[in-house]
């Protein structure tokens, strides 16, 4: 099952995601990128219905791209969260509404803060300084209760997110096995190996 | 003859009643194999237990229209589910802790139910599942317990106690029984623990939990566990673990109960709101970390913003 976690620490957020795109009972993909990079400072990881995830990540991706280009300065993490937020509640009373959860990680230059939005298909946000989505956030939040610090280095918040994936493959009968985690801070976003 | 008569054509109440507990009372109608003891010592046991069941060709199938509440919620017998359970076995014994939550269906029936079943000063059974059944069945375990050490003048080991509940229970399979239960208690061997459910599974582990929430407590659990645990830490990550459930998942909390299993059987360390031990921690206990467990308390004051170096002005 599609899994996905995010934590805030000292200056960043981290996202990571399973990397199986799976149909039915067979794995179809095992390297599948499944966050995307809106913006320079900001990530979003996607799970849920296959079609609609990717449609949907897209569509946010190119519409935050379009408000660069016409107001020469990207959306903050919180507008950002609030665009999505609101372009999938819209979707919801849809004919055909989007299937997709989301977990939205900014680093916001403007007040030094790194923002975390936890988002589902209902339309729901969420600010919270860790988050998960699927079967796995069952076993990590009460994980992250425990051990998330808020003041955390980046190697430490890559520990605590290691122990989760752990967790996850320990306990979890359809574990993802590889896991894509991406960082955002001040210097922007980019990929990390576990 | 004249008792006979009137039990078995009488239409009182109170003849109803006799019929219908005691099917069996006549012992001679049965072989001496069918007592533990032959030398007359086994009264505890009038024959074989039976059962009244309503009188429908099927009755596995008649339990399951009035108990299953996930198919109708307006069923008639709402069946106690929710509950966080665990145990784990390390150097210095067994630790059992659980929640004392009782849901049926949305609604909290009761917050102070005991789900350590004492069954005797060497076993602790704990309670998921239906509630009833487990009380029931854990606590004929004990008086099995109890005549296995009059017959074999020996304590009965947790691995044979936990074998007869759990082929009591698979020869019961299909007929609607619902429990989830750890058999935990020290004998020959040391510190035992076994898994025993209503499906018919039977496992022996060192760490196990059981309920609707047991995923957030196996979160914790499996991240603090070690053998060599003191008994302060360990009796610390079990009231920590069934707080984490209770915090977590809807359908477990109000307090926490801590058994302690050692070498002399078992002692009760305590009951624990999982309220006070959110925002006070678990008090001044052995192992405490002196707050609340809560992450808002346990991370106040600290923040994640990361303003640059302001440089002192001239």
């Amino acid at each position: 099952m599609e899994t996905s976690f995010a934590l805030t620490g000292k200056g960043y957020v981290i996202i990571a995601a399973d990397t199986t795109a799976a149909r039915s009972i067979v794995k179809m993909k095992v390297d599948e990128d499944k966050i995307k990079e809106l913006s320079s400072h900001l990530l979003m990881s996607y799970s849920g219905e296959p079609g609609d995830t990717i449609q949907f990540a897209e569509y946010v991706e190119r519409n935050i791209r379009l408000y660069q280009i016409r107001n020469l300065y990207p959306l903050r993490p919180a507008a950002a969260a609030a665009w999505i937020r609101r372009s999938l509640a819209e979707s919801l009373r849809s004919r055909h509404p989007y299937s997709v959860n989301l977990l939205l990680g900014g680093y916001d230059i403007a007040d030094h803060k790194p923002n975390l939005y936890w988002i589902d298909y209902l339309g729901t946000v969420v600010e919270l300084p860790f988050a998960a989505h699927g079967y796995g956030s069952y076993f990590a939040l009460s994980l992250l209760d425990r051990y998330h610090n808020p003041e955390a280095s980046l190697e430490e918040g890559l520990a605590t997110l290691k122990r989760c994936i752990e967790e996850v493959a320990k306990r979890l009968i359809v574990s993802p096995d590889r896991f894509k985690v991406k960082v955002v801070d001040k210097d922007g976003t980019r990929e990390v190996e576990l | 003859m004249n008792s006979l008569i009137q039990r078995y054509a009488g239409s009182s109440a109170a003849s109803q009643q006799r019929r219908n507990v005691s099917t069996v009372d006549d012992d001679d109608e049965f072989s001496d194999a069918m007592w533990g003891s032959e030398a007359g010592f086994g009264s505890l046991a009038k024959g074989v237990p039976s059962f009244m069941v309503p009188s429908v060709p099927d009755p596995a199938a008649f339990l399951r229209l009035h108990t299953d509440d996930h198919a109708d919620p307006s069923c008639k017998i709402k069946i106690q589910h929710g509950t966080t359970t665990l145990a784990f076995r390390f150097q210095g014994g067994v630790i059992v802790a659980v929640d004392s939550r009782a849901t049926a269906g949305s609604y909290v029936a009761s917050g102070t139910v005991k789900k350590v079943i004492e069954i005797n000063p060497y076993l602790l059974g704990t309670m998921a599942g239906g509630a009833a059944d487990c009380q029931y069945w854990e606590t004929y375990l004990g008086m099995h317990c109890r005549l296995h050490e009059l017959r074999n003048r020996e304590r009965i080991s947790v691995s044979a106690a936990s074998k007869y509940l759990s082929n009591l229970v698979y020869s019961y399979k299909g007929m609607g029984l619902s429990m989830g239960t750890m058999i935990c208690g020290w004998d020959k061997t040391g510190p035992a623990l076994f898994y025993v459910d209503s499906d018919g599974t039977r496992l022996k582990g060192d760490l196990f939990s059981v309920g609707s929430g047991s995923t957030f407590a196996y979160g914790v659990l499996d991240q603090g566990y070690r053998w060599d645990l003191t008994d302060e830490e360990a009796q610390e990550l079990g009231r920590r673990s069934i707080y984490a459930a209770g915090h977590r998942d809807a359908f477990s909390g109000n307090t926490c109960n801590l058994y302690h299993v050692k070498e002399h059987g078992w002692d009760f360390i305590g009951n624990y709101d999982i309220t006070t031990l959110h925002y006070d921690g678990p008090g001044n206990v052995s192992g405490s970390p002196g707050h609340g467990y809560g992450y808002e308390i346990r991370v106040e004051g600290q923040t994640s913003a990361n303003p640059p170096e302001v440089v002192a002005q001239a």
